[in-house]
């Protein structure tokens, strides 16, 4: 199968990612998703997993290679055509990185930012479609009344809900979660996965997690990809990941 | 026994410092004797402040005419400077921040600051006094850059503390550059934002007291004509209105700032 026949889903050719010169954070990543789909990434701190993630939508720069989403490569991409790009990709992040000072609607409402206008941002104009769509969200991510709260005074989980809704309110081709659980209770964040993975099933959305807990990315993922030292270790269903690719990744052995 | 020389090391004796001090006394001391300031002095100096006082008392109120133009004048020079300063220290404020300016826009930005800063307000009201002549219009453009140093510098570095991870969240949703500082810098700094243009507000009620003595309108003006002509009691009635003004715009600004936070 050429890569380049692929049209749709995500395609990753030969990233690299230095962020000093000679130090390889990511070292020629090779990965094609399907459009559909929960893949979860492990593997031990500082390997990279957050630096992939965060070149997919351009928040870190490549060094090197090519990011295409539904055929379209983003890494040479700048300015106006970077952000109508970023705006199709949703991420969650591990310390929900919500805008404390502002309510909980606005907060998932600036998931239209690159949708909306300045001054409709400024003067919270959202069309009318928008907001309904927000207390959709609010409805189904369990915040019914929360609209008009201000970020800071909710919860860990109630934050990470917010924020699940905050990326599903772009409307995304692709949800990005950098270890989306490890905030939070083990309770809250099998909650927070569930929510997670059944929204983007019923709107069709792949979603690819990183995640530290491996007993949650074989509960919740079809896919398992095992990252170490900037590489691409492991990869296949959950079934199939075994004690001695645990081994592999997180390297040792008495932990296990 | 032999822990006895390791306790003693736990508050070893600082040389340096001590040195340092002796210095600062014996120096402290040599200044006193070049500057005159004897006991003698300083008793003359205590009878002639009571009698100075005395005349004072009781405060004459009688011109409060006067006394109201000019600290009504005073009040309009700090509130205009104020909003002007606040105007314009917002998007300096922005252009300052090494978090989100380019490197050569926040040095020329900081050094424009700094400028504005370098001078004490006094010393621009004179300037401005001479260049646009007298009266409150001086006055106003002195505090003005005043305001705008204090805010920008202030409000830059604000900026420069902000969560960037919420900054980061917002950028990903493929918000362009304005929105960015929309949702991702201003809420986090507005409330001290105005935090710092209320301080401000505070400070130039009481500058504004003073920019009429070189000429640059409001109650100085007032004050310093009525010190010329030895009119102590009018003095003490100016000088009562002033900390009475103080006093309230300090409750006030007290008020909205905890109603901020």
């Amino acid at each position: 199968m050429s890569d380049r026949a692929v049209k749709s889903g995500l395609v990753i050719e030969g990233l690299v990612k230095e962020y000093v010169p000679g130090k390889l954070v990511l070292r020629g990543i090779d990965l094609a998703l399907p459009a559909k789909g929960i893949t979860a990434i492990i593997g031990p701190s500082g390997t990279g997993k957050s630096t992939l993630l965060r070149c997919i939508n351009r928040l870190v720069e490549p060094t090197a290679g090519r990011i295409l989403l539904n055929g379209q490569d983003l890494v040479p991409l700048r300015g106006r055509a970077l952000r109508m790009a970023r705006r199709r990709i949703g991420m969650v992040f591990q310390e929900y990185n919500l805008v404390e000072r502002l309510s909980v609607m606005e907060n998932i409402l600036s998931g239209r930012l690159g949708y909306v206008s300045f001054w409709q941002a400024w003067l919270r104009r959202y069309p009318a479609a928008d907001i309904e769509r927000a207390f959709t969200l609010l409805d189904a991510v369990g915040l019914p009344d929360h609209a008009s709260q201000r970020a800071d005074a909710l919860s860990g989980g109630q934050r990470q809900r917010v924020g699940i809704a905050r990326a599903l309110m772009q409307q995304p081709e692709l949800l990005l979660a950098d270890e989306p659980t490890s905030s939070l209770d083990p309770r809250t964040a099998v909650e927070i996965m569930e929510l997670m993975t059944g929204l983007t099933a019923s709107t069709g959305v792949p979603l690819i997690v990183n995640i530290h807990n491996v007993d949650l990315a074989r509960r919740f993922a079809q896919r398992i990809i095992g990252m170490s030292g900037g590489s691409i270790i492991f990869d296949g269903p959950p079934e199939t990941l075994e004690t001695h690719h645990l081994r592999q990744i997180y390297g040792g052995e008495d932990w296990l | 026994m032999s822990s006895f020389p390791i306790r003693s090391r736990a508050f070893p004796p600082n040389w340096p410092m001590r040195l340092i001090g002796v210095l600062f006394v014996a120096y402290t001391l040599y200044a006193m004797s070049r500057l005159d300031l004897t006991w003698a002095r300083f008793s003359i100096g205590m009878g002639e402040a009571s009698r100075f006082l005395a005349r004072m008392w009781p405060p004459n109120f009688t011109r409060w005419e006067l006394l109201a133009e000019g600290l009504i004048e005073s009040v309009q020079i700090a509130l205009l400077s104020s909003a002007l300063g606040i105007i314009l220290a917002l998007p300096l404020g922005l252009m300052a921040a090494r978090n989100l300016a380019p490197k050569p826009l926040t040095m020329l930005t900081r050094g424009f600051i700094a400028f504005c800063r370098s001078l004490h307000y006094v010393i621009v009201a004179i300037l401005f006094v001479k260049a646009i002549g007298f009266g409150a219009l001086a006055g106003i453009a002195a505090l003005t850059i005043a305001s705008v140093g204090f805010i920008a510098k202030l409000f830059a570095e604000a900026i420069e503390e902000v969560s960037m991870k919420q900054v980061e969240a917002i950028r990903a949703t493929g918000a362009g550059p304005a929105a960015v500082i929309l949702y991702g810098i201003l809420p986090q700094v507005a409330s001290r934002f105005l935090g710092f243009s209320l301080y401000q507000l505070d400070s130039n009620l009481r500058n504004s007291t003073l920019v009429g003595i070189v000429g640059a309108g409001g109650i100085g003006g007032t004050l310093f004509a009525a010190f010329k002509r030895f009119d102590y009691d009018f003095v003490a009635a100016i000088l009562m209105t002033i900390i009475a003004m103080i006093f309230l715009a300090e409750v006030v600004s007290g008020r909205i700032r905890a109603a901020l936070r």
